[in-house]
């Protein structure tokens, strides 16, 4: 205990809350208590449910705003706010508080998540208009909120356990939202469980933090980060990446990412896009001071990110369910977040800032999407579409800025943020990650460019009966103002001047200064360079896909590479085969196990004790049960006998 | 403290109760059962009552047990009256009479002999609070067999098909393994004999913790009493009772046999086996761990695969009581202190299950998982309790089940790495156990055309499973006042077997390499 009040007096000691942070408690509590209500409530809150689940969040985000304003008030150092609520787990040595934690990396997710939250919020109330449980869909929506929340301010891993699994909660019941349909239901069960793999990672990694430093606080932890042994702190680290790989559908653990598309539209966007898949990049970047010391780790995140970003993209580039293509695009570019925080001191704050941008358009385009099943009849089917741009005006030109800033186009966000990483791996002379980010950039613009065309462009496919249309201005005007920040949040966090970037200067106090390293050419020619490769990228899915017919069927003879893509390269198959039904036959094993062989000996002595085996059918029907009552009496006896042995002299 | 005998009055007034309601004319089946409620209630009062008044100290001198009363019962043999509580006793007898006036209300609808199933439930109560409040060995002993009696009948008579095997399997198993430790019990007590310059000896359990046993006569006394617990809770391979006793009985007997009974063997072991043989437990703790880690990948595989649901449940408590095991032979003060509240937490959790397996029985009259599937859109708020109560198994963060798992886990890891880090697995098995249970039961289609129409729950029915699944995120949110409680005896147990928590690897004032 001494010594961590010597940490508190050492160090840059976290501020105790007060004005609007002071009510940080409330950020959590406030969507908790929305989301309670309105279960508890049912079918009773069905006229107003949507309106409160949307104003709780706006109220957060207005709150998370606020406190924004606090924090940039203080000085750089002071930007650091605690708020301790209660002591949660105190046993021994281990003291866990409910305590959160406001800073200036926080802060970034807690508007994050209040900002799009509370845009897919009044989204929804358009989208989830027909649904007769849209009601139950709000309240779901606020619990996700309150566990992200939660998740994000944290200020010890077991508490950030807590929003961990949370928000996994709020994924499935999402997911499972319409979890009639079985296939959804099995969709749901699969994100729960597959992440659970990942929660062994994380958990193990809470449990070696307590045998190392003897306890589990940010503070603690990371104040010890360079005494821990070099091979403990990798350890430490590989556990949390198994953890984020889990979370952020980071191969190999992605396979969940694509099922959740089962979910509704909008949930999708906030949870399975924006915001909750982040969590892994948010997990590693804040636990930074770790992950500086093990250079090994951070090659392991890297090494995971790039190949991500590879797979995502190569399996986008075959499907043709438009939200198929986004979840696997998602996947691929959190794999960029990871190769940016990878790349350690310079790349926590890139990671962070792609991830920004990122929440942003892919919001942006997860919400178009809905807008384009909701005027094709629920048509998921992109060889369905086609010529969308002049039905849906509004929903086509702000997905065209969501795609300008995905691919890169420059000066949308994505030019900004993406290249800034590509930028960094060529500065720090890791020239195959630059390589094959550049290659995972021109897949990018490819598949992207395949769904514009596909879905907005080129003639129409749609069945004669479809009629479609633009969607209501509750859908439309939450699109246009994420557009806007897909548009704008590159230039404005990151700016021309890589040495000078406002995100990194915001972030600095959480993740330290980070030395620039000058490219061995010049900048300016890299990003010429990028935009040449990702423009040709986007002109080959142009050819192929707004200049020549689609059909309607997908064609049955492709090259065998089209093929691998279409089967999500057999990473589904390969889990069955080698887990799934390996699991299942052993599991039946032991059931014949237990029935015949551990349950066996036991009746087996039974009959014995009871005489000859031709008595066990009797032993089973009825003759055994006078034999029991004849021990029950003899027990009673025994100690009936022993009561009157004090009676006698 | 004042003299009132606390414990005493709280385990008489459920005898008192049934001895009323006895009396009452099997005909005047609304006020037998009303009366049954109220005696139990008066229970919960006076246990609640009791808990205010228990004072949690880790003071060195502090006494290990509270509200004792001492008198002599048969004096030739050192056998007294003796009973007392100290935190996880308190606990646990909390837990019963927290439970059964639930269980009395889950059981309204008991249709043939409604009398005497209430009279023997007020009976297990006592005999199940009497188990934890004894100090007097011999006591003790009387409890944990006349306990036996009361589950038997509840079994065997209101069951499901196979109820009299059930019934006769449990009796049988329990009772031989009883008789074990029954025989190291005698054993102890003549070494008491010994020492006591009267001759008289004692069945007092204090007295018997300042025995001095040899190394090699522990190993005996110790497997004595081991394996009588080792079948109550179940471990592997001694569980095989279980399954057919929890899926036969009816709903209130499998709650109560899983919340309650289950727990006398992990209590055993707390109390008994370790604090009387510290020794032996130290040489046995690798192979009870082993047992607890193969409890927990045996129950939970078996569980993925039944087809019955109260099977399943069933298995999942071989599962739950392994993680249990592991944490109180792991012998740290988080494993320790988690074992003893996933005792409380694993009784919420699985009872709540099975009461709501319960509500689904009454309506169907079938266990098979394939007889339901769709009922979310049929009955959403019976769906909503089982998912919560299914979360709690699963030990979701927030919710009672994981923060006493974490701390099995954590304390494990933090003394046997290699131990914790296999448990840890079974974090995946259990996610999938329950997700495919409410999958199969409540998601998907509705594929039987008899669940079309059934009854969400009544207002009864939501009196019995609203306080189970309060506490549940009660005690998930809030654990510290219950670890508190738990603490001084955890504390005590660790003292006894001379172990204190490994120190963290890194330590030092800190920034002190800066």
């Amino acid at each position: 205990m001494t010594d961590v009040v010597l940490l508190a007096q050492e160090t840059h000691a976290a501020a105790d809350a007060s004005g609007a942070a002071s009510l940080m408690w409330l950020l959590i509590v406030a969507p908790l208590v929305g989301a309670t209500l309105l279960l508890f409530a049912g079918r009773r809150s069905d006229k107003w449910g949507h309106l409160l689940a949307t104003a709780v969040s706006a109220f957060t985000f207005v709150l998370g705003f606020a406190m924004f304003l606090q924090l940039r008030g203080e000085g750089h150092d002071e930007r650091t706010i605690s708020q301790k609520l209660y002591e949660w787990i105190p046993i021994g040595s281990l003291h866990v508080d409910f305590r959160l934690r406001l800073d200036p990396l926080s802060i970034c997710f807690v508007l994050l998540i209040t900002f799009v939250g509370t845009l897919v919020h009044v989204y929804s109330i358009g989208y989830m208009d027909h649904d007769h449980d849209r009601r139950r869909f709000f309240a779901y929506l606020n619990l996700f909120i309150a566990a992200m929340l939660l998740l994000v301010l944290a200020d010890n891993f077991l508490l950030l356990y807590v929003g961990w699994e949370g928000v996994g909660l709020a994924s499935m019941l999402l997911i499972g939202f319409w979890g009639d349909v079985p296939a959804y239901a099995t969709a749901a069960k699969k994100a729960f469980v597959v992440n659970r793999v990942g929660d062994v990672g994380l958990g193990l990694a809470v449990m070696t933090m307590f045998a190392t430093v003897g306890a589990v606080g940010f503070d603690e932890v990371f104040a010890r980060a360079g005494d821990i042994s070099g091979p403990t702190v990798t350890a430490i680290c590989l556990l949390l990446l198994l953890g984020a790989c889990g979370k952020s559908a980071q191969f190999p653990l992605h396979v969940w990412l694509p099922d959740a598309m089962a979910g509704p539209t909008p949930a999708s966007a906030l949870i399975h896009a924006a915001t909750m898949v982040t969590a892994g990049v948010y997990l590693i970047a804040r636990a930074n001071p770790l992950f500086s010391a093990s250079h090994t780790a951070r090659t392991a995140v890297m090494t995971v990110g790039i190949i991500t970003v590879l797979i995502g993209g190569v399996i986008a580039c075959a499907q043709d369910d438009i939200k198929k293509v986004l979840a696997y695009s998602t996947i691929s570019q959190i794999g960029y977040m990871m190769v940016g925080v990878g790349l350690g001191p310079a790349g926590y704050a890139l990671g962070i800032f792609h991830l920004l941008t990122h929440g942003f358009f892919k919001a942006l385009m997860f919400l178009g999407a809905g807008s384009v099943m909701h005027g094709v009849h629920n048509e998921t089917d992109m060889r369905r579409m086609g010529g969308l741009r002049t039905f849906m005006p509004w929903t086509y030109w702000t997905f065209l800025i969501g795609w300008l800033a995905i691919i890169g186009a420059p000066f949308t966000s994505g030019f900004f943020s993406k290249d800034a990483i590509l930028e960094l791996a060529y500065a720090e002379e890791n020239y195959v990650i630059y390589a094959l980010g550049l290659l995972g950039a021109v897949i990018t613009a490819f598949y992207m460019t395949r769904l514009m065309a596909m879905t907005f462009w080129g003639p129409n496919r749609f069945d004669k009966g479809v009629h479609p249309h633009e969607s209501p201005r509750v859908m439309t005007v939450p699109l246009a103002l994420l557009a806007a920040g897909a548009a704008l949040s590159g230039v404005l966090l990151g700016g021309f001047d890589a040495d000078k970037r406002p995100i990194a200067a915001w972030l600095e106090p959480v993740f330290g200064p980070a030395e620039h390293h000058e490219p061995a050419i010049n900048p300016v020619l890299l990003t010429l360079f990028t935009v040449a490769v990702i423009a040709g990228g986007a002109y080959a899915a142009f050819t192929r896909y707004a200049r020549h017919d689609v059909p309607i069927t997908a064609p049955g003879v492709v090259l065998p590479p089209v093929t691998w893509a279409r089967k999500k390269l057999y990473f589904d198959t390969v889990y069955e085969s080698v887990v799934m039904r390996p699991g299942q036959w052993l599991a039946r094993a032991l059931v014949y196990v237990d029935g015949r062989g551990v349950d066996g000996a036991v009746n087996g002595a039974a009959a014995l004790v009871g005489g000859t085996s031709g008595r066990v059918r009797r032993v089973q029907t009825g003759f055994v049960r006078s034999y029991a009552l004849a021990m029950l009496g003899g027990a009673v006896l025994l100690v009936g006998a022993l009561v009157l042995v004090r009676l006698v002299p | 403290m004042n003299d009132f005998p606390w414990l005493t009055v709280i385990a008489a007034v459920p005898l008192v109760g049934a001895v009323v309601v006895a009396a009452i004319p099997r005909e005047r089946v609304e006020s037998l059962k009303s009366a049954a409620i109220a005696f139990s209630m008066i229970a919960l009062g006076l246990t609640i009552a009791l808990m205010t008044q228990f004072r949690s100290t880790t003071r060195v001198g502090a006494p290990q047990f509270q509200f004792v009363e001492d008198h002599t019962w048969i004096a030739d043999y050192g056998i007294g009256y003796r009973i007392g509580v100290d935190g996880v006793a308190l606990l646990l007898i909390a837990l019963t009479a927290f439970l059964v006036p639930i269980v009395l209300l889950a059981s309204w609808n008991v249709e043939s002999k409604t009398k005497s199933y209430f009279v023997l439930i007020l009976v297990l109560e006592t005999a199940l609070i009497g188990c934890f409040a004894a100090i007097d060995v011999f006591l003790f002993y009387v409890f944990f067999e006349v306990m036996l009696v009361p589950m038997y009948f509840l079994i065997g008579v209101w069951g499901g098909e196979r109820r009299v095997y059930a019934a006769v399997k449990f009796f049988l198993y329990t009772l031989l393994a009883g008789l074990l430790m029954l025989v190291a019990v005698l054993a102890l007590y003549l070494r008491t004999k010994n020492g006591d310059p009267s001759g008289i000896g004692t069945f007092d359990y204090r007295e018997w913790l300042k025995l001095d046993i040899p190394t090699a006569t522990q190993n005996w006394l110790f497997l004595g009493f081991a394996i009588a617990f080792a079948v109550k809770v179940p471990l592997f391979p001694f569980h095989t009772w279980l399954p057919d006793a929890h899926t036969e009985a009816p709903t209130g007997g499998s709650v109560l046999l899983a919340a309650v009974m289950l727990k006398i063997g992990t209590f055993g072991f707390l109390r008994y086996s370790i604090p009387l043989f510290p020794d032996a437990a130290q040489t046995f703790a690798p192979m009870m761990m082993v047992l607890g880690l193969i409890g927990i990948f045996y129950g939970a595989l078996v569980a993925i695969v039944q087809k019955d649901i109260k099977r399943l449940v069933a298995y999942t408590s071989i599962a739950h009581l392994g993680f249990i095991v592991l944490g109180l032979f792991a012998f740290t003060s988080q494993s320790l202190a988690g074992g003893v509240l996933y005792m409380i937490n694993h009784g919420l959790s699985t009872g709540a299950l099975f009461l709501i397996i319960g509500f689904l029985y009454e309506r169907r009259h079938t266990r098979l998982i394939s007889e339901y599937g769709g009922l979310r859109s049929v009955v959403p708020v019976l769906a909503a309790t089982f998912l919560v109560a299914g979360l709690s198994s699963l030990a979701l963060p927030g919710l009672n089940g994981f923060v006493s798992e974490f701390l099995v886990l954590l304390g494990t890891y933090s003394r046997h790495q290699v131990v914790g880090i296999i448990a840890t697995f079974g974090i995946i098995l259990a996610a999938l156990y329950i997700l495919i249970a409410y999958q199969r039961t409540m998601q998907g289609e509705l594929t039987v055309e008899a669940n079309r129409n059934l009854p969400d729950l009544t207002l009864r029915e939501k009196f019995v499973i609203g306080p189970v699944l309060a506490l549940i995120v009660a005690l998930g949110v809030v654990p510290g006042p219950a670890l508190r409680i738990i603490e001084p005896a955890v504390n005590r147990v660790l003292e006894r077997v001379a172990q204190t928590d490994p120190a963290p690897t890194v330590s030092g004032v800190v920034g002190s390499a800066k």
